[in-house]
Formats: structure tokens, sequence, C-alpha cells
């Protein structure tokens, strides 16, 4: 899986170490968004012939074509629904939460 | 050869990752593709909106190139200096991307996108059409269509929500005879790649509206954003047109239109409308059609 990860935010120290003007490093994340989920894509890899439909068309781009089979990052997914709504071959479906 | 897009060809690698969008942004999607298809080498410049809500969440960073916040004005105008001071410092090999809303482009940036395409800067300047300035609670843009309920246009006993149409924003662009101006919508992907790749090589100003729904503020389900997308382009509500070395070009031309009722049926924001209001929508769509394929090539 090849997605940016979270990172740890340290609260600068001094006032020393906040950057100079309204500026941050890209691609930082110090939060996922997991939590917004209610229904998670599962995708079923038997049934899935690897057309990236899902791929392309998923807003948050969460799900990574890099390996032999698709993966999702979960803690980045939002639950949606649109790759499982597009899938040709249904093979997403979407599972409730349960915690 | 020009590089075709498709699932396949495009990176794996994310540009643009762990925004905070609502769950089925259309939005979202165009930013993604058009960052991929861009490259890591792109400078974006975003005004006061969604986008740039949604990303710039400090320390959160979602974009992995380099990027601005800019006045919600000069989108085009932070985008020429971007590509100016690229040129100064002589890097070369990089596009400057500018993302603004409809609101952010037909009505509050209108004049500094003018100066750019104007001046002919080498910046490629993308429309998110999502129809409302959705980002401050949906209120009524430029581009809001008849019809459609916001919270500066409500619909009650007197009014149908919006009573203006559409601004043309396409074809104002196009007026200042600019290199490249394509419209897109997140229902036809390589096209809308296919199109960016087209602007990417455009020496000089280019211009990209694509039509992206908004489930917060359209009020429909999450799941269907793409179909929604693609549903508009189908039943003739919105187009895929391109124009370059002053010709217009119609990318798609459907011989018989989806049915508009399906389209408008599925939006809460459409919920309200007489058989009248969706007989003048369809009226208007003809007539827009009837220029089209009058004036416009295949």
């Amino acid at each position: 899986m090849d997605r940016p990860k979270v990172k740890k935010w340290q609260e600068p120290a001094s006032i020393d170490a906040y950057p100079l003007g309204a500026t941050c490093d890209s691609d930082h994340l110090v939060s996922i968004n997991a939590g917004w989920r209610t229904f998670k894509p599962v995708i079923d890899h038997d049934k899935c012939v690897m057309c990236l439909r899902c791929f392309l068309v998923c807003p948050d781009g969460v799900i990574d074509k890099s390996g032999p089979q698709l993966e999702i990052d979960y803690d980045y997914c939002k639950g949606c629904g649109v790759c499982a709504h597009e899938c040709k071959l249904k093979c997403i479906t979407m599972v409730k939460e349960e915690k | 050869m020009t590089q075709k897009w498709n699932a396949k060809t495009l990176t794996n690698k994310e540009l643009f990752y762990g925004h905070k969008a609502c769950g089925g942004c259309g939005e979202s999607l165009a930013v993604r593709l058009a960052m991929k298809v861009l490259g890591e080498k792109a400078f974006a410049a975003l005004p006061a909106g969604c986008m740039s809500a949604v990303s710039f969440i400090y320390p959160n960073m979602a974009f992995t190139t380099n990027a601005i916040i800019t006045p919600f004005a000069s989108t085009g105008a932070v985008a020429s200096g971007m590509a100016a001071g690229l040129k100064a410092l002589g890097i070369e090999d990089t596009y400057v991307v500018g993302f603004a809303g409809d609101g952010g482009t037909a009505d509050i940036g209108i004049q500094a996108l003018s100066g750019a395409i104007d001046r002919n800067d080498n910046i490629v300047y993308i429309c998110n059409d999502n129809e409302a300035y959705m980002n401050t609670g949906i209120q009524k843009s430029g581009l809001t269509p008849y019809g459609s309920k916001t919270t500066t246009t409500p619909a009650g006993q007197n009014l149908p929500g919006s009573i203006t149409m559409k601004k043309n924003m396409f074809e104002i662009v196009a007026a200042h005879d600019i290199a490249y101006a394509a419209t897109a919508s997140v229902g036809y992907l390589e096209d809308f790649m296919n199109k960016v790749q087209k602007a990417k090589e455009t020496k000089g100003t280019s211009y990209i509206h694509v039509f992206a729904p908004c489930p917060t503020g359209w009020g429909h389900e999450t799941h269907i954003t793409i179909d929604l997308a693609k549903q508009a382009v189908d039943c003739g509500l919105w187009y895929l047109a391109e124009y370059e070395n002053g010709a217009f070009k119609l990318n798609r031309n459907p011989k018989e239109f989806a049915s508009v009722e399906d389209y408008l049926k599925v939006q809460s924001r459409f919920k309200h409308l007489t058989s009248q209001d969706v007989a003048l929508i369809i009226d208007e769509r003809d007539k827009k059609w009837a220029k089209m394929r009058r004036d416009w090539t295949e």
C-alpha cells in the first residue's frame, strides 16, 4: 500500500519553532477520516477482475492498485459508497461498521 | 503522441490525499485526478472555497505538492504570479494550476481570470462547478441553475428557488479567444483527464470547466455522485465541448436525451419543482442545444 500515513504532530515548544508566516509542510496528515464512516466497502477479490473503475472514481483515492489485488486504506475511506455503486461486477459490498 | 489517460495509465501515487471533503464529493475527485495528470511538479493555487477549506487545515495539508490559498477574487492573478515567479527562477517543466469553485470563477474571481487570459499567462485554470457557494452553506452563485433551492434563493409559494439560468461561463472564457477551453464532467472521467492533459500541453492560458455534483448542497445520496454527473450530460443539462483555434467543438451530441425528470427528482434542491418549471428547464435546454448544434462542429 502506497498511501500517505498519519504523522505524529508535536506542538512547537517555543515561538521560534513555528513556521514563518502561514506556511506548513505539504503531505502532512495528523488525523484520519475513518470515524466518518457508517458503512465500509469490502472487495470480493474472487470476483474482482481489476478493471480499476473503483480506483478511478474514489473521491478520496483510498484504493491502492500497486499490489496483486486492490487494497483499501480504511484510515481515509469515508464510506461514501461510490466504489460499490460504480463496480460493474458488483464485487464491492458496503458492510455496516460495528464497534 | 499525446498521453491518453485512463485508470490503467494513471499513477497510483496520490497527490491530494486525506482531505476533509464530505463523502462522495465530486469536486475533490476532479482535483485528485487533475493533480495526477499534472504531476508532482504542479503548483496549485486555490481561493477560498471547499477545496482549500478541506485540505489546508493546519497542521494538516492534503496536497503533496506546493499549493497556496489565494484571496477569493484572485485565483487567476496568483496563478499568473506563480507562473512568472517560476519563469524568473528558471524552474522549468512545471505547471501552474488554479482550482476555483463556480462562485470563485463566475462571480468573484472573473476579473482576475479575465486578466490572466488577456495576458495569456501559462496557467491551467480549472473551475469546479457544483452550482452554488457550498463551502459557506449553499448560497446561489452565477452558475446556479434555474429552480435550484439554495439558502439565498429559498423555494416557496412565490419563487421556485433560483430564477436565473446558469451564466454561460465557458463561452465567456472562449470569447477572450483563449488558447484552449473545455467543459467536462466527473461522470466522464477519461474525457476530463484527457482535457487536463491537453490544457497541460497548451502554451498560454487554458480553462477547464468541470461539472461536479455536491451531495451536501444538492441533497442526493453520496454513492450516486458519478452517476448523477453522467446523467446531467446525458439529459442535456450539461454538455462536453472544447474551444481551440477559434472554433467550438461539441464532443458529445446525444441523439436522444435521457430523462430530465430522472436527473432532477433524486436531488432535494429540485424537489419542489412543478411540471411547468420542468417544462421551462427542458425548453431552455432545447434552445441551447439548437444553437450549439447549428454553430459548433462535432
